[in-house]
């Protein structure tokens, strides 16, 4: 059986479908990624697990018990939200503390547990510090720190990285990573940034218009699109002759398909190269390995696997 | 170029120079001159008018009644207008617009009006209020509100509860809406939400709201001077009263001025406590 399960998880909002009969099973311990473009009703599903929105029709099940019908304040969730949503008038010390208070645990063992989890974000040096005077990724761990101290049965986390810029977007990826194997929390992930679900999922659960296109591991995927959406949606793709091909795999050859090269951009690491062809404008990735590339105009010919 | 940004300024400057600041010095400068029953005012320069209000046991009763009505009032609209401004900020749409203009109603009409309207509600023993506290059985016989300070308290809280509504509401829109989801998620009952969430966010809503409830209770003069009537004198009325009864003006001055000092030691004094409790926290 598995730990958590959504069963036909339905959420109408007046005539609106925001989630239309999403099933998934999440196993203990797992990393869930809800990635779709906004409005495909993952933040629904999030709040629905969460307890802030009620559902239509179906049921969540928590290790097989019904957690409909328990409490909002009773699920022992933590959730970081977007905006980290951390108490303005209370020190970091004090927001982490607040849901072990909640739940009645003693001063001394308190004081430990929160020390701990501030030790585990790297944040033992801010405790007494309030939010406003720390930066945006500090307040981010302040959130996760609060919403790990309480030992969670789940972690939901509702676009946790958005507001940080790409540097540090990165560096939390790795760290948040980390601590999710460190403390085993089975945690689920909305998200509309297909690396960051990527990078951070143990599965992926692609969603367009309240349904699941695709439920697997990121690079299955990646790898064998089930539909034309997921596809899209995970990173950038080709449609030639009726086949879907990703830029990365394309390169230039001597003999295959010919084409013009449109427009050449460098970005650091790689090339993008736009081409036109006789099959319309085809998107190639290279990596830059410092050898001479073809310039904007010249004429080349693409080759990728199934190309004789 | 850099005497356009004065310039600019200029007409505002004057307007507000020839309103306020002039009449407010020469009401200062009346409040040393001297005056007699025969002579009128003499502008010389004595302090026998503020010797006189600030020694005699009649002004300070009537400044100590003053700030006590101020004080019931600014406690009395926070009680109420805090929880209001709450239920307004998670009303929804139409709703909201709606209660908004009942909130804001007191202010679009004549304090004159609305005070007379609380006499009709107030009036004797046979009173609207009356009748209703006693048929509630709340009360066995009439309570008197005309011509006490009780009456005072709540007609001028009503005058100014918007005040306070508006303040305390302007600190709920600046809350993070998930914040009360937040402390949901980590187990709090709604009254600990409201209590160690919420309320301590919009302190400084309350207490600005308060400062400026305050000031307005205690400057206030034609709701104490139709409830209070000529026998429960506030600071505001007994200025009135130094100057178009009396006729004399040095004193309503010095009474006048008093207050505005009053006011201004109070409201600076509050200010600052908000500002330095506050300024660490919300910035």
């Amino acid at each position: 059986m598995a730990f958590l399960t959504l069963e036909k998880l339905t959420k109408k909002f007046g005539p609106h479908l925001a989630v239309d009969g999403l099933s998934l099973d999440v196993e203990k311990g797992e990393f869930i990624a809800l990635l779709g473009p906004s409005g495909c009703g993952k933040t629904t599903t999030l709040q629905m697990i969460a307890g802030f929105v009620d559902p239509t029709a179906g049921a969540i099940r928590l290790e097989g018990r019904d957690l409909l019908a328990i409490k909002p304040a009773k699920r022992g969730l933590g959730i970081v939200f977007q905006s980290y949503a951390l108490f303005p008038h209370m020190t970091v010390a004090e927001n982490v503390a607040f849901g072990l208070e909640m739940q009645g645990v003693a001063a001394v063992e308190r004081t430990k547990r929160v020390a701990e989890t501030l030790e585990l974000v790297g944040l033992a040096a801010f405790s007494s510090r309030f939010p406003r005077q720390m930066s945006g990724g500090q307040q981010q761990r302040v959130a996760l720190a609060r919403a790990l101290v309480i030992r969670p049965n789940i972690l939901l986390l509702d676009e946790p990285l958005s507001n940080l810029d790409a540097k540090l977007r990165e560096e939390m990826q790795i760290e948040l990573r980390q601590i999710q194997r460190t403390v085993g929390t089975t945690t689920i992930l909305v998200t509309h940034d297909q690396a960051e679900a990527m990078a951070l999922s143990d599965r992926i659960v692609v969603m367009n218009q309240g349904r699941a296109e695709q439920i697997g591991p990121p690079h299955e995927a990646y790898e064998r699109p089930a539909t034309p959406f997921v596809a899209n949606f995970l990173g950038k793709t080709n449609l030639v002759n009726g086949t879907t091909v990703r830029p990365e795999k394309i390169s230039f050859g001597t003999s295959g398909l010919a084409g013009k090269v449109r427009t050449r951009i460098f970005q650091g690491n790689h090339w993008l190269y736009q081409v036109d062809t006789d099959s319309g404008l085809v998107t190639v990735i290279r990596q830059n390995t410092g050898e001479a590339m073809p310039a904007e105009g010249a004429m080349v010919h693409l080759v990728w696997g199934a190309t004789p | 170029m850099r005497a356009a940004p004065y310039l600019l300024s200029l007409p505002a400057l004057l307007l507000f120079a020839g309103v306020v600041i002039v009449p407010l010095a020469m009401t200062v400068l009346l409040s040393f001159h001297d005056w007699g029953q025969y002579k009128g005012i003499e502008p010389v320069f004595i302090l026998k008018n503020w010797q006189e209000v600030l020694s005699d046991s009649y002004f300070h009763e009537m400044f100590w009644r003053t700030f006590r009505i101020a004080f019931f009032v600014t406690l009395l609209t926070a009680v109420f207008g805090a929880p209001e401004a709450y239920i307004l900020n998670r009303m929804k749409s139409p709703w909201r617009g709606l209660f908004l203009l009942v909130i804001l109603g007191p202010l679009l009409i004549s304090v004159v009006a609305r005070t007379l309207g609380w006499a009709l509600l107030f009036g004797g023993n046979s009173g609207l209020i009356n009748k209703a506290l006693i048929s509630m059985g709340l009360i066995s016989a009439p309570l008197p509100f005309m011509f006490t300070e009780t009456g005072m308290v709540v007609a001028l809280a009503h005058v100014l509860m918007p005040y306070m509504v508006l303040a305390v509401w302007a600190a709920l829109q600046r809350l993070d809406p998930q914040i009360e989801n937040a402390a949901v998620a980590l187990g709090a009952a709604p009254f600990t939400v409201l209590r160690r969430i919420v309320l301590p966010q919009v302190m400084p809503g309350i207490l600005s709201g308060a400062i400026i409830v305050f000031a307005l209770a205690a400057s206030a003069f034609a709701t104490p001077a139709i409830i209070g009537g000529r026998r429960l004198k506030v600071a505001s009325t007994l200025a009135y009263d130094e100057f178009l009864n009396t006729l004399n003006w040095p004193l309503g001055a010095a009474v006048a001025v008093l207050l505005l000092l009053a006011l201004i030691a109070v409201v600076v004094g509050a200010s600052r406590l908000v500002e330095r409790r506050y300024a660490q926290v919300f910035g």
